[in-house]
């Protein structure tokens, strides 16, 4: 279990009928945190009813992080395992890092939900079974050969047998419903309970209903109705003898609004468009996890955003380069697959010096792996997957709502510096969600594209140099077609230094080579910081991307047990922040955690000569706060190898 | 409208050589591109517009050189990607006068996929494939437009490869321009790019190119004029009974059964039966039926616009959606980021 508060304060609830009088009492108890996790067939709405719950969860004042977990295909055969699609969520009234370890309450909605998640479950859990669905068929189509429900094999857990179906469809009776679409609905029914067993409000997932089927006003009272089923069931049975508070959290001051982290990117994306007063024009091919930016900027033409749905991955990159190259802010938005396709037109890119956002939304690999499940393997790929010595900076976000930050930052970088970013983003924080302290549109910094308006030959010669360089950022002119007098031509293959021309020259290369080093080594990053409360600690976990969360609840772990350790979480992964080797420096062991095999970890060890250690583990699943505590604990005691 | 509406012009006279750049042509002597640089620079003044605001775009291969010996902006990009690269300018800035130069290595075989999705979205833009019928930048492998049986350094027995017909292909990619012009004839092939340049959408011309080190000679027979080259040139013209031979002997008819087109003597089939060109056929079929009609051994080609058709561009429907959303949405971001949803947490 992980160390958190459980029950603090008891106290006995009354819980009134619908007629007003109060039938039995039920002790409701105060939690500071709890993790629910829903599952069901694909088909099931579980990403739906957690979100929803998540809605509510946020609505009313927790802070909360969610991680939905669904299989690649689209709809696997009903009722097998490999159609099982989960969402968890965490929320608490503090500040949570994670979506949590284990849950407290699986919701499993048929027997392949069930066998799929109850090892999850710790002794002692709850369990809300949708009883209609343990039928011998299903029993028996993945593998149980007597209905688990009722044979005494979950006694360990308290275990709710409701059958959601067919109390669904009793309060849709009376409607016009089809039975088909009435049982659709047992997904609403199993929120409106777990919501009635957290005290959830609930006005805004009925207007959610309202709003989402405003074209079938039929379909949303349906919803409704199977939504106060659930709820209503709660309260008048007597199979729940307790209901749970979990109190508002207290988070900074400001309005905060639910937010997954691919939305956050394209926000990013559309507020970077706004401050730069450039348009944006997307080149992008569907992949999973990053379509959804594609999705969420087709919205936003408004805002002079372009999207353009190439005939794959290179044409995508092809086309925002295209744009750059005529003076709007060009993205690409793909996975690790498609991080490989676009090596060569990166280079490109690198080699004509022009802005381009690239955004790398992580998942398994290698080669199609496990599309649905979250990794970050595409470090190195991101450092060196180009021919030739072709740098350019990385940047990666720590989690959801830090998207949109890190979309910002890397913006800023690829205009101010005329080069393309990658920004290294995973699964778990795209479809991930947390709440956002919505900024003000005001303190985003504006970003200056800075064109080329004038010649700039140094011989005084009135010619237009395309290379000829900024003293600071070692950037070139960005001169766009339409402009008087500074016609040029560029490319791929190597070019003098200043003037542009095609050169051979050996000098040249070598000079040219070193140039386009030096101008990434260059970018302005701001230092590293350390969280040391103890100020004395030995131990330095150093992570990026995703991990940020269990790392930081495993650190709060090892806190409570009265030990010291440092964190540090890196946004910039080229360059590296300047204070960074001192600071790895400064404390006896340095600990790497990363969902690859060490990717950070080399690229430490070789630059630094620091004998960092790796703890790896790539299963597709994040890392637990409880197992990192434990690598960390051993760690300090000096036990890792 | 038409291709070069939207982009701004100049009153000032140009001439060739405001638009020749100051680099060295490194070309072989011979080349088939020497020709087609001299017929694009004499052309692009008659067309008045800004030269700032004319692009060209290539690829890879002794074609794709060609953009630095103009004095425009330009870009030597990667190998089959310039259509892609060209979209996302054109798409963004309706302004310029986008050109994709490319090959028929660059355009045939690593990008035979971009070509067909841009000519398929008519993206409006000039795409000038400069066909010699060999990889020459690479020297001296066979391409897909190369016979089969060519004797070449990666096909020593002889190439298995059928090659591509390239005018059927994009034809069947639905190309709204289509036209085939040849490095020699100077005259047919700024007629060509005049037609080109005019039409909005993706306006595909095939030049048949000369590469004098590695296929030396590919085109000599239609090249060299003469009555060889009447014997063997069809030439097309819009509104006019499509015929050719040294005294215009011969017509192109509908084929037997009705099924395509041949090729009939006059004389023999009446003059009622020739047909007449109409590029602005909105069914492809005939000006695909025109296609089959050029052998690759030459002993016939078509030459000319073989098809001019308009419908909608990519390019301009993604800009009216751009508009159309200004219009009636609001780009407020600060209510973008705050979504429907929110709560307040007070100090």
């Amino acid at each position: 279990m992980t160390i958190s508060d459980s029950a603090i304060t008891v106290q006995p609830g009354a819980a009134k009928s619908s007629n007003g009088a109060i039938e039995h009492s039920r002790e409701v108890l105060k939690r500071s945190c709890v993790v629910i996790r829903f599952a069901g067939d694909s088909g099931d709405g579980m990403q739906l009813t957690g979100d929803r719950f998540s809605s509510a969860a946020a609505a009313f004042g927790n802070d909360l992080a969610t991680m939905p977990n669904f299989p690649a295909e689209i709809r696997a055969p009903a009722g097998t395992l490999p159609g099982v699609s989960s969402f968890q969520l965490h929320f608490a009234d503090h500040d949570i890092l994670t979506a949590g370890d284990q849950p407290d309450v699986l919701v499993a909605m048929n027997p392949a939900a069930l066998k799929a998640n109850i090892a999850d479950l710790p002794p002692g859990g709850i369990l809300v079974a949708n009883s209609d669905e343990f039928t011998k068929r299903n029993l028996t189509k993945v593998g149980y050969p007597a209905n688990p429900l009722e044979d005494g094999s979950l006694c360990a857990y308290t275990v709710h047998s409701v059958a959601m179906e067919t109390l669904a469809r009793g309060a849709l009776e009376h409607t016009e419903l089809s039975k088909k679409d009435a049982s659709r609905s047992k997904n609403m029914f199993a929120l409106g309970l777990l919501c009635w067993m957290y005290h959830r409000p609930t006005e805004g997932t009925e207007r959610y209903l309202r709003e989402k089927f405003v074209r079938r006003p039929d379909l949303a009272e349906a919803n409704i109705l199977a939504f106060r089923a659930g709820w209503n069931y709660g309260e008048t049975t007597e199979t729940f003898a307790v209901t749970y508070e979990v109190s508002p959290a207290k988070l900074d001051a400001g309005t905060y609004r639910q937010i997954t982290g691919n939305t956050a990117l394209a926000y990013g994306i559309v507020a970077a468009g706004q401050r730069s007063g450039l348009p944006v024009f997307l080149g992008s091919y569907p992949i999973t996890p990053a379509s959804d930016i594609l999705h969420e900027l087709s919205k936003h033409k408004a805002f002079n955003v372009t999207t353009f749905q190439a005939e794959d991955e290179i044409s995508g990159i092809g086309a925002a380069i295209g744009a750059a190259f005529g003076g709007a802010f060009g993205v690409t938005t793909t996975s690790g697959p498609g991080i490989s396709l676009k090596s060569e037109a990166a280079g490109l890119a690198v080699a004509l010096e022009l802005p381009l956002l690239i955004i790398d939304v992580q998942r398994g690999g290698p080669s199609t792996g496990l599309p649905t499940k979250t990794e970050q393997s595409d470090l190195l790929q991101a450092m060196f997957g180009r021919n030739g010595e072709c740098p350019l900076p990385i940047v990666a976000p720590r989690s959801p709502t830090d998207c949109f930050d890190a979309a910002l930052d890397a913006t800023r970088i690829a205009i101010t510096y005329r080069t393309p970013v990658i920004l290294l983003s995973d699964g778990s924080l795209a479809n991930g969600s947390e709440p956002w302290k919505v900024p003000a549109v005001e303190s985003l910094p504006p970003i200056e594209p800075g064109f080329a308006t004038a010649p700039n030959a140094p011989d005084g010669s009135g010619e237009f140099w395309p290379y000829q360089r900024d003293d600071d950022t070692l950037a070139r002119p960005w001169a766009v077609p339409g402009t008087a007098g500074l016609e040029h031509r560029i490319g791929g293959l190597e070019k003098a230094d200043g003037r542009g021309s095609i050169s051979y020259d050996p000098d040249n290369h070598d000079h040219m080579v070193r140039l386009r080093q030096a101008k990434v080594d260059g970018i302005t990053v701001p230092g590293l910081e350390v969280d040391d409360p103890d100020g004395h600690a030995e131990l330095l976990v150093l992570g990026w991307g995703s991990t940020f969360g269990a790392i930081g609840a495993g650190c709060r772990q090892v806190r409570a047990h009265g030990l010291a350790i440092a964190q540090a979480h890196l946004r910039h992964l080229n360059p590296l922040p300047a204070n960074l080797a001192d600071l790895l420096h400064n404390y006896r062991t340095v600990l790497v955690p990363e969902m690859n095999l060490g990717q950070l970890a080399l690229l430490l060890r070789s630059r630094f000569l620091i004998d960092v250690k790796s703890y790896t583990k790539v299963s597709g699943l994040p890392f637990k706060a409880e197992e990192l505590r434990n690598v960390f604990i051993d760690a300090l005691k000096g036990d890792l190898l | 409208m038409g291709g070069l509406d939207a982009i701004p012009t100049t009153d000032q006279k140009q001439s060739a050589k405001d638009y020749t750049s100051d680099q060295e042509i490194r070309w072989c002597p011979g080349c088939g591109d020497y020709a087609v640089l001299a017929a694009v620079r004499g052309f692009l003044p008659e067309l008045g517009l800004r030269r700032e605001n004319v692009v060209f775009i290539s690829g890879i291969g002794c074609s794709s050189r060609f953009p630095y010996y103009l004095n425009t902006y330009g870009m030597h990009s990667i190998h089959g990607r310039a259509p892609t690269i060209a979209t996302g300018l054109a798409v963004t800035r309706p302004d310029l006068s986008v050109f994709v130069v490319t090959g028929d290595g660059d355009a045939l075989s690593i990008g035979g996929n971009h070509l067909i999705h841009a000519i398929r979205r008519n993206v409006n833009l000039t795409i000038l494939l400069f066909n010699n019928r060999i990889y020459g930048l690479t020297k001296g492998q066979y391409s897909p437009t190369s016979e089969v049986g060519k004797i070449t350094k990666s096909t020593p027995r002889g190439s298995l490869d059928h090659p591509f017909n390239p005018l059927s292909l994009v034809l069947g990619a639905e190309a709204s321009f289509v036209a085939r012009a040849i490095d020699a004839d100077r005259a047919q092939l700024t007629d060509v790019l005049r037609k080109a340049t005019a039409h909005r959408g993706t306006s595909f011309v095939e030049i048949y190119q000369d590469c004098p080190i590695f296929n030396d000679g590919a085109f000599d027979v239609i090249r060299r004029g003469g009555d060889n080259a009447k014997q063997r040139i069809i030439p097309l013209r819009h509104g006019e009974p499509i015929r050719f031979g040294v005294n215009n002997e011969y017509g192109v008819v509908l084929g037997e059964g009705g099924f395509g087109l041949r090729i009939a003597p006059v004389a023999g089939v009446g003059e009622d039966a020739v047909l007449v060109h109409d590029t602005e056929r909105p069914d492809p079929s005939i000006a695909f039926a025109l296609s089959r009609l050029s052998d690759h051994d030459l002993t016939h080609t078509i030459t000319g616009v073989f098809r001019c058709v308009r419908r909608p561009t990519y390019d301009d429907g993604a800009r009216l959606q751009i508009r159309e959303a200004k219009a009636t949405e609001s780009a407020d971001l600060a209510a973008l980021l705050r979504g429907r949803d929110t709560w307040t947490v007070d100090a």
